[in-house]
């Protein structure tokens, strides 16, 4: 990809190319200023920060916010810190990643290539789960998770992200499938492989690239969710977003913005290391299919 | 009892049928190639032989079994496809034993069957690569290995050649004739290339608007086709059909078009005519092959009935083992197939010899073949 991309390249002059990388540059220290203020004050003590210029550096340098953030701090009626927190979004976070890209793929296989009668019908349908605001569900969701016990549980917000989670994933892996070839889904059939083994050994091991933007959309998204969780946990349940509100907002005592700036870099850290981690997959995949080659 | 037997078989999607009442009976160790334009329902009659799609109305047999609704894994069949379609995740050598594995049977048979594939293929040194590493040949090599592992009753080869450049596509048409030779297996063969299925079958169905036109050994095909489709769609450059006039004197035929000039040529047919081939001064269609239509010294000397004539040509095309000429007969295109080193010259008339015994006649309106 990337060799490719540098042979395609329209080639362009060395004025535009500085002219380019200085914008880009401009930009990039544009998006970057909030997290650099961030973690800058979160490596400072109190006193400095109230008594001072948000923007100067630490006088004294201290990791003293981050511990408290983590296990100390004041949330709820124990001053546990975002630990227990954060563990809670990983429980909810995890599983409804994965059941919701295993079903995504599950339903992208089928849509492409065992076809039945109204299934592009049923696609769109899917789709419209994609467009429809978390606010419209949060009524008919609640009923569903009292009726059926999960209310205020890990395994209810589980529940609640896979459910929204299968539109995007479905869209997604029915599309990479359909540029796969139903020749090979043939030969495996005629080779005596049935329908879960096919997508086991034939398709799964080829779908790479679009798990990869699919699990990084999933845990973006769920990993980030406020509403849901704010909504249907409970206090042993909350996941890390709903606990950083409850840090930040607390009503009482000093404000202690060293550690609310902790909290929340605890809060984005684990999707920042995922577009770290799978980035490049990321934009390959969701160009993938797009261009022959 | 014929071994592979299709009988009375219809393919509909809907009220649509694409496939009309095709029966064909292939006998064990033939080669039957089905060959004919896109859209003309080979590819449909192979998947149902495959049991990729199901059969709307008739039955088909392997060996005495109906096969209507038996799964493709269950039909002891083995697929060779257009697109190769060997699996981008696994080797070479997991991709030939994977329906070995998937009918459980156990790995030192799976690889004892491997390697006697392998060698009979000569993929040994590929087994360990995956198939994105392999060219285009070697691709189909693997493609056929992994049909070959099986000990299949059937092979269903589907366009196997088409993404083969020239070549290579003509060296792979030898390897394929030659297993077939060496194993005696029973093949059925799709393709749209008439040369294909010219040299590598022992009978050709070709196929045209869902039906079958004719189903014949090659020579069948060639020399007597059934009606125009045939005639026109078997053999490169294709064959010549001229508007003609009927003359029937008694018993005697014979039929009368016009040269380059416009002066009438007159066709004598050795055989005569059977009475309902058509009255004197009827409508029919001369077709004439372009091997047919030689150079006196370039005629066949085996031939009972050859027609010399003179006519003007207008162009040569030597293409080194043969010159194509053109030439106007009956007020169109004609085109001939000369020696390499007829003497030739575009614009002059030049004499040409035809070989009676190879023209076939045609009723213009059903497009059947008279005889």
């Amino acid at each position: 990809m990337a060799a490719a991309s540098a042979e395609s390249a329209i080639r362009t002059g060395r004025f535009t190319r500085v002219f380019l990388y200085l914008v880009l540059l401009l930009f990039a220290l544009f998006y970057l200023l909030p997290f650099g203020i961030m973690v800058l004050n979160s490596l400072k003590p109190l006193s400095e920060i109230t008594g001072g210029n948000m923007m100067a550096l630490p006088q004294t340098w201290t990791l003293e916010a981050w511990r408290h953030a983590w296990s100390q701090a004041q949330i709820g009626v124990e001053p546990t810190g975002l630990r227990p927190y954060f563990w809670n979004s990983i429980k909810m976070v995890v599983p409804a990643v994965v059941i919701s890209t295993m079903l995504g793929a599950l339903n992208g296989y089928v849509l492409t290539k065992w076809r039945f009668r109204g299934d592009t019908i049923l696609f769109g349908l899917m789709l419209f789960s994609c467009f429809i605001p978390f606010q419209i569900v949060l009524i008919p969701m609640a009923r569903v998770l009292g009726v059926t016990g999960l209310a205020g549980s890990t395994a209810g917000l589980v529940l609640v992200h896979v459910v929204y989670g299968i539109g995007f994933s479905t869209l997604y892996f029915r599309n990479y499938y359909a540029a796969f070839p139903t020749e090979l889904v043939r030969a495996a059939q005629i080779d005596g492989a049935g329908f879960f083994r096919i997508f086991w050994r034939i398709l799964m091991p080829s779908s790479g690239p679009i798990t990869v933007v699919c699990v990084i959309w999933q845990f973006t998204n769920i990993w980030n969710d406020f509403l849901f969780g704010a909504s249907f946990a409970d206090f042993d349940s909350q996941p890390m977003t709903v606990a950083l509100n409850n840090l930040v907002n607390s009503s009482t005592g000093v404000k202690e913005y060293n550690v609310h700036f902790a909290g929340a870099i605890y809060a984005a850290l684990p999707t920042l290391l995922v577009y770290i981690v799978a980035g490049r997959y990321f934009v390959r995949g969701l160009m993938s299919g797009s261009v022959k080659g | 009892m014929s071994f592979l037997r299709i009988d009375n078989v219809t393919k509909s999607y809907g009220s649509l049928e694409v496939l009309h009442r095709v029966d064909i009976d292939v006998e064990e160790g033939e080669f039957l190639v089905l060959v004919g334009p896109s859209g003309c329902g080979k590819s449909t009659l192979l998947n149902m032989i495959a049991g990729l799609e199901e059969i709307s109305s008739g039955e088909m047999s392997i060996k005495g079994k109906v096969m209507n609704g038996v799964h493709p894994s269950k039909r002891n069949i083995a697929m060779v496809f257009q697109s190769y379609a060997l699996y981008p995740n696994m080797t070479v050598a997991q991709n030939i034993t994977f329906g070995l594995e998937m009918h459980h049977v156990p790995k030192p048979e799976r690889d004892a069957a491997m390697n006697r594939v392998a060698d009979m293929l000569q993929i040994r040194p590929l087994l360990a690569r995956k198939p994105g590493q392999l060219s285009g040949g070697q691709r189909q090599r693997v493609a056929m290995g992994r049909a070959l592992v099986r000990n299949p009753d059937v092979f269903l080869f589907d366009e196997p050649l088409s993404n083969l450049d020239a070549k290579l596509r003509v060296d792979m048409r030898t390897e394929i004739k030659k297993l077939h030779q060496r194993l005696g297996t029973t093949i059925v063969y799709v393709t749209h290339d008439q040369i294909e299925a010219m040299t590598l079958s022992t009978r050709i169905a070709v196929m045209n608007g869902g039906y079958i036109q004719q189903l014949g050994t090659p020579k069948e095909i060639y020399d007597n086709p059934a009606n125009i489709f045939v005639a026109s769609f078997m053999g490169s450059p294709s064959m010549n059909l001229l508007p003609a006039k009927l003359k029937r004197n008694g018993s005697s035929a014979a039929v009368e078009i016009t040269d380059s000039e416009g002066q009438p040529i007159v066709l004598p047919l050795l055989d005569g005519l059977s009475v309902d081939g058509g009255d004197d001064g009827a409508e029919v269609i001369v077709g004439i092959r372009p091997e047919a239509l030689t150079d006196p010294d370039g005629a066949d000397r085996n031939a009972r009935n050859i027609v010399a004539i003179r006519n003007r040509i207008d162009v040569t095309e030597p293409a080194g083992s043969d010159t194509f000429v053109t030439t106007v007969m009956a007020g169109g295109d004609v085109v001939g197939r000369m020696r390499a080193d007829a003497a030739v010259v575009p614009g002059q008339v030049c004499d040409f010899a035809i070989n009676m015994d190879k023209v076939v006649l045609f009723d213009p309106v059903s497009e059947l073949r008279i005889r």
